[in-house]
């Protein structure tokens, strides 16, 4: 297959879902997170645990939640239990291995912004805010960042840091993925179709390449299927 | 504990400069009980919320608000609330006051208002950019001596939650995606609940939360209470109304008119 046979998104989704194992325990947040974990139990990981912050343990949605609160979530999951209990008893204690985690802005170190674009008190933009995603970053082993490439995104220096960056294991983008390399974010993968230059000029830093850099392999024709059924299901 | 009309509920609980929390995280959020709040005009209230949504969207616009406390405002699965960026951004039609925290944060803050204990304890918030901005503060265990956060338990004057059932001695269910609601109602002074329907007797339900008639102030039954919203066994998700609720708010005007039109001249519940 060749890249114009998917779009930026399916390969962000697909390059995702296999980080995912049978043993993962893994936190999702809505849109692409949510779309890479659902691909995974349908491809390569059934038993991979998905965990909504919404209290939904196990849940095993047949289409895409469009909140992280949708009552298919409760009525699929192992357990539903109260926000007070996800927090501490299941985040914050270290039971889930891997957390996605969006953003508007990371930096080198892999920190994250979804507070606000500007200075806190007259901001240009005001975002979301943190949400769950501040004790996700610090208490889940292994964070994956999912965010589109753009100088705009990818800057020098967070306008507001909203969650730490050390647990931060590979950040995938629409151009390749992003691993920490001596504690800084280096290009390791580039998809298929994308050169080094092209995510060079969508950082809005020197980006490191690595030596060892690979080319992500496309999405086969079973994940792009899967990934489609999913799609189309979550439009119904 | 009375079964009341939501109005004569609101308007006994709920007055000018309360601290408020309508709670319901995506599941049985109180959208009428909100819409009652707007309709009788309540100012200056300090909300309390951690996903502050469309209900909490229309509360600031419509000038409710003096301070929001909250963990997340967004419109779940759409984007931004284009209200609250606006009071934020440019102080329409008031200025907001934010106390911004994480989720784990208010789940703490929450569940110590509920024991009555002062404050919740969590590790996080150092390390970013948010303690200046909000009410935190470290705290040394006295067993390890490691170092956690702090924060203020929530104590809201009024608590108002969205629920399944209540029976005729008031004591209340919930069930599906219970979220924080019972430690809202614990950590309030007074709180009001709304019902999708009363019966006779109340079945268990697994996961079910029960709120004991002694411990709630107020129930009104509003069926379909909690749209655009869902009660789990009743009504799903109006995700279709999420979704343009982005072209309703986006504009002062449209905002303004819809308002009017669904919310300030609808039939109290």
């Amino acid at each position: 297959m060749s890249a114009s046979q998917w779009g930026a998104d399916e390969m962000m989704a697909v390059a995702a879902a296999r980080r995912l194992t049978n043993d993962s325990v893994c936190f999702v947040g809505i849109g692409l997170p949510s779309l890479a974990a659902n691909l995974a139990r349908r491809t390569h990981a059934p038993r991979c645990v998905l965990v909504y912050e919404s209290g939904t343990i196990g849940a095993k949605p047949t289409k895409l939640p469009l909140s992280i609160g949708d009552g298919e979530l409760a009525e699929t999951a192992d357990a539903v239990v109260s926000v007070p209990e996800m927090f501490a008893y299941w985040l914050q204690s270290g039971r889930i291995g891997v957390g996605f985690l969006g953003a508007a802005q990371i930096d080198a170190r892999g920190n994250l912004n979804s507070t606000v674009i500007g200075d806190y008190a007259t901001p240009k933009v005001r975002l979301p805010g943190g949400g769950g995603a501040p004790e996700i970053a610090t208490s889940v082993a292994e964070v994956f960042v999912m965010l589109r490439h753009s100088t705009r995104a990818f800057v020098e220096r967070l306008d507001f840091l909203t969650s730490r960056g050390d647990r931060v294991r590979v950040v995938v983008t629409d151009l390749g993925m992003l691993e920490p390399r001596d504690g800084e974010l280096t290009l390791t993968h580039v998809h298929p179709g994308v050169s080094v230059d092209d995510a060079r000029a969508a950082t809005g830093w020197r980006l490191a390449v690595a030596d060892d850099l690979v080319v992500t392999e496309p999405p086969s024709a079973a994940e792009l299927d899967a990934l489609r059924s999913l799609e189309t299901r979550g439009r119904e | 504990m009375p079964i009341v009309a939501l109005s004569e509920a609101v308007s006994e609980l709920v007055h000018d400069g309360d601290v408020v929390a309508l709670e319901g995280f995506t599941h049985l959020i109180p959208n009428a009980a909100g819409h009652e709040l707007m309709r009788q005009q309540v100012r200056d209230l300090t909300l309390v919320r951690m996903t502050p949504d469309v209900l909490y969207d229309q509360l600031i616009g419509m000038g409710c608000a003096r301070k929001l406390v909250f963990s997340w405002g967004g419109n779940p699965g759409v984007g931004s609330l284009h209200r609250l960026r606006d009071a934020v951004e440019n102080g329409w039609p008031a200025p907001l006051e934010l106390e911004e925290h994480s989720h784990a944060g208010m789940a703490a803050a929450y569940a110590a208002g509920a024991a009555s204990l002062p404050f919740g304890v969590l590790r996080g918030y150092f390390g970013t950019d948010l303690p200046p901005h909000t009410r935190v503060a470290p705290v040394t265990c006295p067993f390890t001596g490691e170092e956690l956060a702090a924060v203020p338990a929530h104590r809201p004057d009024v608590g108002i939650v969205h629920a399944q059932q209540a029976d005729r001695e008031g004591n209340v269910q919930l069930w599906g995606i219970t979220g924080v609601q019972k430690e809202v109602v614990l950590a309030s002074r007074r709180s009001l609940v709304t019902v999708e329907e009363v019966v006779d007797e109340l079945v268990l339900r697994p996961g079910g939360v029960i709120l004991p008639a002694w411990v709630v102030d107020a129930i009104a039954c509003v069926p379909g209470g909690a749209r655009p919203s869902y009660a789990h066994g009743y009504y799903e998700r109006d995700n279709d109304f999420y979704v343009a609720w982005d072209a309703i708010s986006r504009d002062r005007d449209a905002f303004t008119a819809w308002m009017r039109e669904h919310v300030l001249e609808a039939v109290p519940a």
